[in-house]
């Protein structure tokens, strides 16, 4: 009873029951994909990438308006976000070992735990309130405030992935301190650095509550940092939360394209994420 | 006497050029017979060391001789890596350590506080255990490295090939000066730090088990280099290995348990050692 049949059995008896916890895992994700591919896919056409939505009952249109008020939205915030929450990453890695690390660690962790309506509730409080207007500038700070935090610590640990024996030869050389992270700890973490880039940039477009009362939405073109924005992910809400058929088809084609963007991030954080294990010393 | 000072004045500011290295192969005494006479490259004395409490180095004297080769032996954890982090000020890195007494090289102290640590890592460089090429870099870039990063200015390309002869790997290299450090195998990318180090052109030059990580070939190309070596440079060396030491080295500190218990010349500390430790350590009683 105790010899290699047994043994054999085992094995094969939770091979199967650890696989099949991986397919009642995967049959949301996969049933989400089957929506809203199915419900999307048929209003696809190159004209909803690039035409302005229509009213109720109108065929055609498309959301061309929103997908640049995302990236539009989505770039001011990196602007903001980027030095911030990479600098504040580079600075946690490198002299974060003291009380102020402690106390700006804490904080990111903190503010990564926020709930998105709550940020943008702040965003309206002190862009919308005092500007009197809704305003792409208010949704890209909103934006800015939830990538900083996960900027700076995925930031913090790729840095702290460079292997000590790097900056050790680089200070053996008689470089100095700030330059061995200039020019060959950030260097080497390069690669880690742009993923944590990509990937805040992916959580920041595909974020709705943010942007709900800050950059509010807008049924034509606009690059005007000070005006109302559209964005995809506002776009989706207006047009499920309506009573009409049609518009609720064109949130499950909207819905799509934004799971492509956002798909499409992720996959290039992926690639450049083994591109950089693969060169990366033992 | 005379002749004795030319040659303790050569050796103390070391050649710059390739023709000198291979013109210096005149006969010099044995490092035991010029010690009265050759001022000595590095002097330490009552050198201690700490990591928080732990007090790892006890009250360290020695002399190590210009161009000559001093290999530090001793069990794991006796504090010979210590004592080379020391030479170059790399201990202090650590949170919570810290070294006192005195260090001197060519009789200017080195550990005081308005020394800058950074000028005296130019003057003493380091290889350590494992190669650790910069994976961004090329080769090229690799062995410029201190010298790009310093902003040394000169002809980058001439000290490139020149350093990479001297540690023997210009040959297996020279046709991929632009690959990635990382193409290099074990032995190869030692080679490479060792070059590395010796392009900022110091005058001492610290090995922290160079050989450990690398197989017996690689390990004899690195030994050799380092009887080329030490004509130019002063060499100290931490090593576990007692044949290796006993191989490259003209004199040899034994360590234990963060006390320098002998130093001599290599042969005396093999065969004749005043220590009874010492004896049972060389002799494989224990360690």
């Amino acid at each position: 009873m105790n010899g290699l049949p047994w043994r054999r059995f085992v094995n094969v008896f939770w091979t199967v029951v650890s696989g099949s916890t991986v397919l009642v895992a995967l049959v949301p994700l996969a049933s989400l994909l089957w929506l809203v591919v199915s419900r999307g896919a048929p209003g696809l056409s190159a004209s909803f990438f690039v035409s302005l939505p229509t009213p109720v009952g109108e065929p055609g249109g498309g959301v061309g308006n929103a997908i640049v008020g995302t990236f539009f939205m989505v770039g001011l915030a990196s602007l903001m976000a980027l030095p911030v929450g990479v600098g504040a990453g580079v600075f946690l890695a490198e002299k974060g070992d003291g009380p102020a690390g402690k106390v700006i660690r804490f904080t990111a962790e903190v503010l990564s735990g926020v709930p998105s309506i709550v940020v943008g509730i702040v965003a309206y409080g002190l862009i919308v309130a005092t500007m009197k207007r809704f305003s792409a500038l208010a949704g890209g700070v909103a934006l800015a405030l939830i990538m900083v935090p996960s900027l700076a610590r995925s930031t913090e640990d790729f840095i702290r992935l460079v292997p000590s024996a790097l900056r050790e030869a680089s200070l053996a050389l008689g470089v100095p301190g700030w330059k061995t992270s200039l020019r060959v700890i950030i260097p080497t973490a390069l690669g880690g650095i742009v993923t944590a880039v990509l990937l805040a940039v992916a959580r920041a477009a595909g974020e709705t509550a943010p942007l709900l009362f800050t950059a509010l939405n807008n049924q034509y073109w606009n690059l005007d940092p000070t005006q109302p924005t559209a964005s995809l992910t506002v776009q989706i809400y207006n047009y499920a939360i309506s009573p009409y058929e049609d518009w609720h088809d064109k949130a499950w084609t909207a819905a799509l394209v934004l799971l492509l963007l956002v798909g499409l991030l992720n996959l290039m954080a992926r690639l450049l994420s083994r591109n950089r294990l693969q060169g990366a010393p033992r | 006497m005379n002749v004795n000072q030319e040659i303790a004045s050569v050796k103390s500011t070391p050649p710059r050029s390739p023709e000198v290295v291979t013109e210096s192969h005149q006969q010099r005494p044995s490092p035991a017979t010029e010690a009265p006479v050759v001022p000595p490259k590095l002097t330490v004395e009552h050198l201690n060391a700490w990591y928080g409490q732990n007090h790892a180095l006890h009250d360290v004297n020695l002399v190590v001789p210009p161009c000559s080769v001093t290999a530090a032996i001793g069990p794991s954890g006796c504090g010979k890596s210590t004592f080379l982090r020391c030479l170059n000020r790399m201990h202090e890195l650590i949170p919570g350590a810290r070294a006192e007494g005195t260090l001197r090289i060519d009789g200017k102290d080195l550990l005081g506080r308005d020394v800058d640590p950074v000028s005296l890592r130019r003057r003493v460089g380091m290889v350590f255990q494992r190669p650790n090429p910069f994976p961004t870099m090329s080769i090229r870039d690799n062995v410029a490295a201190g010298l790009k990063l310093n902003r040394v200015p000169g002809d980058h390309a001439e000290i490139v090939e020149r350093t990479l002869r001297q540690a023997a790997l210009w040959d297996e290299v020279k046709d991929r000066l632009g690959a990635s450090a990382l193409s290099l195998s074990g032995g190869q990318q030692q080679r490479l730090c060792i070059a590395r180090a010796l392009a900022v052109q110091p005058e001492v030059l610290l090995m922290d088990e160079p050989a450990s990580a690398l197989d017996p070939i690689a390990t004899a190309k690195i030994e050799d280099l380092i009887h080329q070596l030490k004509e130019r440079y002063t060499i100290v060396i931490v090593t576990h290995n007692m044949q290796q030491a006993g191989r490259v080295s003209d004199q040899t500190a034994f360590f234990y348990m963060g006390d320098l218990v002998e130093v001599g010349p290599t042969e005396k500390i093999f065969t004749n050692p005043s220590e009874k430790r010492t004896e049972d350590y060389v002799t494989g009683k224990f360690g």
